[in-house]
């Protein structure tokens, strides 16, 4: 008996010690790929691990309340009451793109093209099939099929949906008055596939079907795609420029905590549906060394993480943003009031 | 029942045995008991903690809860309906079409299966029972869901377009293989082994001297398994059926993967729905405030219903045990 208890003393003990080196993060798992690849170049440099559970942006939005997690992540800005009730800092990390992803025969990437109302309606089951009037006259060199639209969404609530969702709402009056932006909505039509993985194993599977993932995803599961018109009536391509072009115009200090949405952003260049993930801390720091990891992880991130960010398809903060992010970082403090980092 | 008995009683016999084995018999008998209680404890722990979770939905919503159709996250209204509607569809399915091969595998193994098929088959079963069900989850998105799109729902809708009730149940909108259908088809999959494997024994346990009377009077197989062998197993062959419908109503994986998640009431099994389990693996992740408080509650109903079935199960199972 009393080996036993030495035994399961001496791994808990061990447990702990391993836990205090390493950082502990939770949440959105949009940014998971990233933060796993910078964790793991972090390591290999300082020797400092990151111990990040893709749990989803509500569940990390949970721990970092209950304080079980050094940060948590999150898909959706949340808005300065609550960041003021719980007593956190938020800042964006990195940023990411959707595309509607496309499963029709004959119709490489690329080639069709949409605009928000058009997305709205097809959402909402307004236009059935793919010739639909609206959808040949803009794209007149186009043979489209005589077939029914399958809609596919995320079932599982999700950053993603909220930013999709976000988009339709800001294009379609009509969608934002009926069902909204949220991380699950209830959608009129359709089929749900659970995960970005669902969505795109839904999108190739079944003909003549529409999603949403990010554009890393299809990219990655060579996925078709259509292109949207933006808000100044051009049809950008998604990559690197017309992502960054979306954030270059916004203002991010038009929310606390750097939470605002960069969907529908005006610049002829500008990728209509970009969004940022974003970082959650306690400002009065419980463990000022474990934050003061974290602060240091995402300063290292900052510094040499663009590169990383860009071979995955996301989309690095501009500097400018970063020095703002870092000053804004002097708001954490331990308790004797003092900045931590 | 009879051994069982004169073990409890042998300790108590011979009064002179204080050596330290009478401690460790008491500590090992308060030990067995309070294993025995953890369970009791933790069912009560686990019954209190979902009503406590659920109750502000359930305040919220009222009765409304179980009958609305809206699961609306922005406005916070929550209808359980189609969750409900749907974990008994697939279920129902899972049984209509599982129950009639369990038992004609049950009757092939017991009464015609030669000695050298026998083995091989009863294994394989057995070996179903222990997959996990995120396999059959994934094998039934990637390889049944197609399969079942391409050569079932769209020919049947096809044909049943227009027809009068038909035409409704079994017409799919956008024929994407995902469905109710769908789900029950791989539930019936992942019961079979069960209600297979529970007949069996209970057809090996019906003594062989009333199956060889039967055939002494000239009764064909089929006379045999029809009047002799259903009505002595009867009981507990729904008792069977009942445990596979527990494991239908509560499994989630697997279904999650191919029902179509869709948090809509439709009038055809070829539509993608929804059941509670799946709703609940869907978005208890990112749920937070009263979204939460409705989850749990949908856990409280599937629990409560699992549980009916599963206290009728055991009623019925352990009627036919006397023999």
């Amino acid at each position: 008996m009393r080996k036993i208890i030495l035994v399961a003393a001496a791994t808990f003990g061990l447990a702990g010690f391993a836990q205090a080196a390493d950082i502990t993060g939770a949440g959105a798992t949009f940014p998971f790929p990233i933060y796993a690849k910078w964790a793991e170049a972090y390591k290999k440099e300082t020797g400092i691990g990151l111990n990040y559970q893709s749990i989803g942006s509500g569940g990390g939005i949970r721990q970092i309340k209950s304080k079980t997690v050094d940060f948590g992540a999150s898909d959706m800005p949340l808005k300065g009451e609550d960041l003021e009730k719980d007593g956190l800092l938020q800042f964006p990390a990195v940023m990411g793109a959707l595309v509607p992803a496309i499963n029709i025969a004959g119709i490489e990437a690329r080639q069709l093209k949409f605009t928000g109302p058009i997305l709205s309606a097809i959402y909402q089951g307004e236009i059935k099939k793919w010739n639909d009037p609206k959808l040949t006259a803009l794209n007149p060199g186009l043979k489209l099929p005589d077939a029914n639209i399958t809609v596919v969404y995320r079932s599982d609530g999700s950053g993603t949906t909220f930013v999709w969702t976000d988009y339709l709402s800001r294009v379609s009056p009509e969608w934002k008055s009926k069902i909204g932006a949220n991380t699950s909505v209830q959608f009129p039509v359709g089929v749900g596939g659970k995960g970005n993985e669902g969505v795109s194993a839904s999108v190739k599977q079944i003909a003549n079907s529409i999603g949403y993932v990010e554009y890393a995803y299809a990219k990655q599961n060579k996925l078709s795609y259509g292109l949207i018109e933006n808000r100044d009536g051009k049809f950008p391509m998604p990559d690197d420029s017309s992502f960054q072009a979306a954030a270059a115009n916004a203002n991010w200090n038009e929310a606390p905590g750097f939470g605002i949405i960069l969907n529908n952003q005006p610049g002829a260049e500008a990728w209509p549906i970009t969004s940022a993930t974003f970082i959650l801390m306690h400002k009065k720091a419980e463990k000022p060394e474990q934050s003061k990891a974290a602060l240091a992880f995402f300063d290292w991130a900052f510094k040499n993480g663009d590169k990383l960010a860009t071979d995955l398809e996301y989309v690095p903060m501009p500097a400018n943003v970063k020095d703002q992010i870092r000053a804004s970082w002097k708001g954490i403090v331990d308790a004797s009031s003092k900045p931590i980092f | 029942m009879a051994a069982v008995t004169d073990q409890v009683d042998v300790p108590r016999a011979p009064a002179m045995r204080k050596t330290p084995k009478g401690t460790f018999d008491i500590v090992f008998r308060n030990a067995s008991f309070g294993s025995a209680l953890l369970v009791l404890v933790l069912l009560a722990g686990i019954m209190a903690s979902m009503i406590i979770g659920g109750w502000p939905a359930f305040r919220e919503m009222g009765l409304g809860f179980i009958t609305s159709s809206i699961w609306d996250t922005q406005n916070d209204q929550y209808g359980a309906w189609p969750a409900i509607v749907g974990t008994l569809t697939t279920a129902f399915l899972a049984l209509l079409i599982g129950v009639p091969l369990s038992l004609g595998i049950a009757v092939f193994l017991t009464q015609l299966a030669p000695p050298w098929f026998k083995q091989p088959v009863s294994t394989a079963i057995e070996l179903l029972a222990a997959v996990p069900s995120i396999i059959y989850g994934m094998w039934g998105l990637f390889v049944f869901v197609p399969l079942f799109a391409a050569y079932v729902q769209q020919p049947v809708s096809r044909v049943v377009e227009g027809m009068p009730i038909v035409g409704t149940i079994l017409y799919a909108a956008s024929p994407s293989g995902l469905g109710i259908l769908s789900a029950g088809i791989i539930l019936a999959f992942m019961i079979i082994p069960f209600i297979a494997s529970i007949v069996r024994d209970m057809l090996d346990q019906i003594p062989s001297v009333l199956r060889e009377s039967a055939y002494g009077i000239g009764a064909t197989t089929w006379e045999v398994v029809r009047h002799v062998l259903v009505p002595q197993a009867g009981v507990s062959i729904i008792g069977a059926c009942m445990l596979g419908l527990g494991r239908a109503l509560g499994e989630t994986m697997a279904v999650t993967f191919v029902v179509g998640n869709a948090n809509r009431l439709s009038s055809s099994i070829m539509d993608p729905g929804s059941t509670i389990a799946s709703r609940i693996a869907n978005e208890f992740n990112e749920a937070i405030g009263l979204q939460l408080n409705a989850l749990i509650a949908l856990g409280c109903i599937l629990f409560f219903v699992t549980f009916v079935v599963l206290v009728i199960a055991r009623i019925l199972v352990s009627r036919v045990k006397a023999f």
